[in-house]
């Protein structure tokens, strides 16, 4: 069965993401899952520096470990149960059916790795638990997870709102011919607003592209605004964001290798960190 | 990959640095110890325990484990030394890298799930026993100074902690009673005294033996040893760790890293080493859990020997001495003596054979050698029990039908044939097979012989119900379904 899944964990976009995944969920007719991934975190150990050992040393430290680790994920495992309880009440408040919950051990990206066969779009927020002092940050699996994941990914602000007019990033590669194929299928955007923007020189080459994609998502009856913009990406995206009220950009993740990214940059990462809307990520 | 960098060196530096450093404190006196055992300059195994454990920081294959000259391959190579110096042991320790490689690249690293508990457990107890024994040369013929301060620096070791915990108290006994021998002005043996001491940086050294087949012959029974038994004792202590920190490791990788560690130490004038269960633990102990932990003890190893070269020199070997009783006694599993009365007696048997081999020889690879067999041995014995035939004879008193159940090879192969009853006269005998395994050609051929022994009573035999394991062996090697091959085994 492919649900939408929605990473949950103690940070502030947790709420975000509760509602932006019953959203989905119900426009999609898809069943909701919430998951909370219990990391091995590195707790620091007591020193004891004392550097020596005697009789049953190792069976001894062996216990003593264990048992701090127990004592630990016990209380991990009740927090991350709160935690899906209250995700879960408040999607049926919104209106949600049965929404499920997972509980992992493990590494996030892992763990999705392994639910990604019944995965049909994941709900993440932007940042993890340590990120909210740190600003214009985004958190640090969430590259990775995008990376690696095949799946189309919402990643969410800290705020709710409900999405009605779509912005879809064009850039005519194969991915996002492809995206446009399913945002114009998808009953997740239906009857919104529909922005789709191409960031280029005024070439024929461009406003072909753009007539594609038009005439794509006409057919499947969306009401679009086209435009061709030039400029540089992040900066177009953003423009066109505030002026037309966008509250939902669909755009393709990481075309390029990490090298080129530390090199460059990259306007995936850019835009991240600059967006207040949730972003849809096409990989 | 970035993030794996991160996780695998910086996800605990201060806890790391400090182990690091506790650990290397402590890798010194061994060092020194094992050197003395295998009777090369304390250097050889300074420099080896220094390279190795950078080295395995690096390419190994368990996090946080600690690497460097040991016990158990400094007692393999005792004769090599004595008889063809050491020239021939740095060619020994390079061959061995190699074959350590090898190794990985074979996977022989799963092998290791034949090696059963007990096994692990003999093995570590007879490598307490050997530390302890390579002790003893220090505390023979010599004055009650000697004593005394071996008992003090024991009692130092244990009761310090009681003060405080945040200095290693390994330190503290070397520190006391190195003070204690130059103020008193003793008379008594100190590690200046068992040869040279590194006063440089290490400096890349070519083995100074002749390239031939002869030296080959000389070096590869050595080297095939340590290689094993550096491995046996590397992927144990992985084991350990991994259950300390719940945390898993690549044990091929860690073959194959102590391979290139080894050929590094033998490189630098340094002996073959392998991973060490007792500064390893103590390493978890004091707070390392990743690689910077492993490489912190070997570059402090460095800087500590050569910088305070002078004043290491000055420790008494009583100080070595009790330190290196702390490791024995932390490495002897003290719980196995108290499972002797709870455990099965095979596994008992099997630890101790483990333990009274390595002892005896004074090889590890040959203790775990023995103990395998004895293990595979006692399971055979185990698993032929499970076996039973039951038989009925029908009303009319002409045919009798043999249920087989359980599991037919070849340590259960004669009882299997003596259950049948030959001397009864009946005209149809019937063999239900359909519960039971047949293992291996051996249970084939006992199958067989019931077979043919009935046929030459005149009884027709009837097997029924060679389940699909049992069919694919029988039908590779039986004889009896084959008409002519009756006649082959009857002209024999």
């Amino acid at each position: 069965m492919a649900n939408v899944m929605a990473c949950i964990d103690g940070s502030r976009s947790a709420l975000a993401v509760c509602d932006y995944a019953a959203w989905a969920s119900q426009r999609m007719d898809a069943p909701l899952a919430f998951l909370h991934v219990l990391g091995k975190s590195d707790y620091p150990v007591p020193a004891d520096l004392s550097g020596n050992i005697g009789l049953g040393s190792r069976e001894h430290l062996l216990q003593e470990l264990a048992e701090l680790d127990e004592k630990r994920s016990r209380l991990a495992l009740e927090q991350g149960r709160l935690m899906l309880d209250a995700a879960k009440a408040r999607a049926v408040a919104a209106g949600v059916e049965h929404p499920a919950s997972r509980q992992r051990h493990g590494e996030l990206v892992d763990t999705l790795q392994e639910l990604e066969s019944d995965l049909r779009l994941l709900v993440i927020g932007r940042q993890g638990e340590q990120g909210e002092s740190l600003g214009e940050h985004i958190g640090s699996h969430l590259e990775n997870v995008v990376r690696t994941l095949h799946r189309p990914i919402l990643v969410v602000p800290t705020e709710y709102r409900e999405p009605q007019r779509i912005l879809i990033a064009f850039d005519g590669s194969a991915t996002m011919r492809k995206g446009i194929e399913m945002v114009a299928s998808s009953p997740l955007f239906r009857s919104l607003a529909c922005h789709v923007v191409v960031v280029g020189a005024d070439k024929a080459e461009s406003h072909a592209q753009l007539d594609w994609a038009r005439t794509t998502l006409e057919q499947a009856g969306f009401e679009v605004t086209a435009s061709l913009r030039s400029g540089q990406v992040e900066e177009v995206l953003c423009g066109y964001r505030e002026d037309h009220a966008i509250d939902l950009i669909v755009m393709g993740a990481y075309g390029h290798s990490r090298i080129r990214e530390f090199l460059v940059g990259s306007t995936t990462t850019h835009l991240l960190r600059k967006s207040t809307v949730p972003l849809l990520l096409l990989r | 990959m970035m993030n794996s960098i991160r996780q695998n060196w910086f996800s605990n530096i201060r806890g790391d640095l400090l182990a690091g450093l506790v650990v290397a404190l402590a890798l010194i006196p061994e060092a020194i110890a094992f050197s003395v055992i295998a009777g090369v300059d304390p250097k050889v195994g300074l420099y080896a325990s220094f390279c190795i454990a950078v080295v395995t920081a690096f390419v190994g294959g368990r996090p946080a484990m600690i690497s460097a000259a040991t016990a158990a391959m400094a007692v393999l190579m005792v004769t090599l030394v004595k008889e063809h110096g050491l020239q021939y042991l740095l060619a020994a320790t390079l061959l061995t890298g190699v074959l350590q490689i090898g190794m990985g690249y074979l996977r022989l690293g799963s092998l290791m799930r034949f090696v059963s508990r007990s096994v692990v457990t003999g093995f570590v107890n007879a490598l307490a026993i050997l530390i302890f024994m390579a002790q003893l040369p220090e505390l023979t013929n010599v004055t009650w100074h000697v004593y005394a301060m071996t008992a003090g620096g024991l009692a130092i070791i244990y009761l310090f902690p009681y003060v405080t915990r945040s200095i290693p108290s390994p330190l503290v006994t070397i520190v006391v009673l190195t003070g204690l021998a130059m103020l008193l002005n003793l008379d008594i043996r100190t590690v200046g005294d068992m040869g040279e001491l590194p006063d440089t940086l290490p400096i890349f050294l070519w083995p100074e033996v002749p390239l031939d087949f002869e030296t080959l012959a000389i070096i590869f029974p050595y080297s095939i040893s340590l290689a094993v038994v550096g491995l046996l004792e590397s992927l144990m202590t992985a084991t350990i760790i991994d259950d300390l920190t719940d945390t898993s490791s690549d044990k091929n990788r860690e073959c194959k890293g102590q391979g290139v560690a080894n050929i590094a130490s033998g490189m630098i004038g340094g002996m073959a080493g392998c991973a060490m269960i007792g500064q390893s633990v103590i390493n978890v102990k004091s707070g390392g859990r990743t690689r910077l932990s492993t490489l912190t003890a070997g570059v402090f190893l460095l800087i500590l020997v050569v910088f305070l070269g002078d004043w290491v020199a000055k420790i008494p070997m009583a100080a070595l001495v009790a330190v290196m009783i702390m490791v024995s006694i932390g490495t002897f599993s003290w719980t196995s003596l108290a499972n002797l009365k709870t455990h099965p007696l095979s596994s008992s048997i099997v630890m101790i054979a483990t333990v009274v081999v390595v002892v005896a020889t004074h090889n590890l690879a040959f203790g775990v050698f023995v103990g395998v067999l004895l293990a595979a041995l006692f399971f055979a014995n185990k698993v032929a029990q499970y076996k039973y035939v039951a038989s009925a004879l029908s009303e009319d008193g002409r045919s009798r039908t043999y249920t087989v159940v359980g599991q037919v090879f070849f340590a259960s192969a004669d009882r299997f044939v003596a259950y049948f009853d030959f001397r009864e006269a009946v005209d149809q005998v019937t063999i239900d097979v359909s519960q039971a395994h047949f293992w291996d050609i051996t249970s084939v051929s006992a199958l067989d012989k019931v077979v043919l022994k009935f046929r030459r009573e005149g009884t027709t035999v009837e097997v029924i119900g060679l389940n699909e394991a049992s069919a694919t062996i029988v039908d590779r090697f039986a004889v009896h379904d084959k008409p002519e091959a009756v006649d082959n085994l009857m002209g024999h």
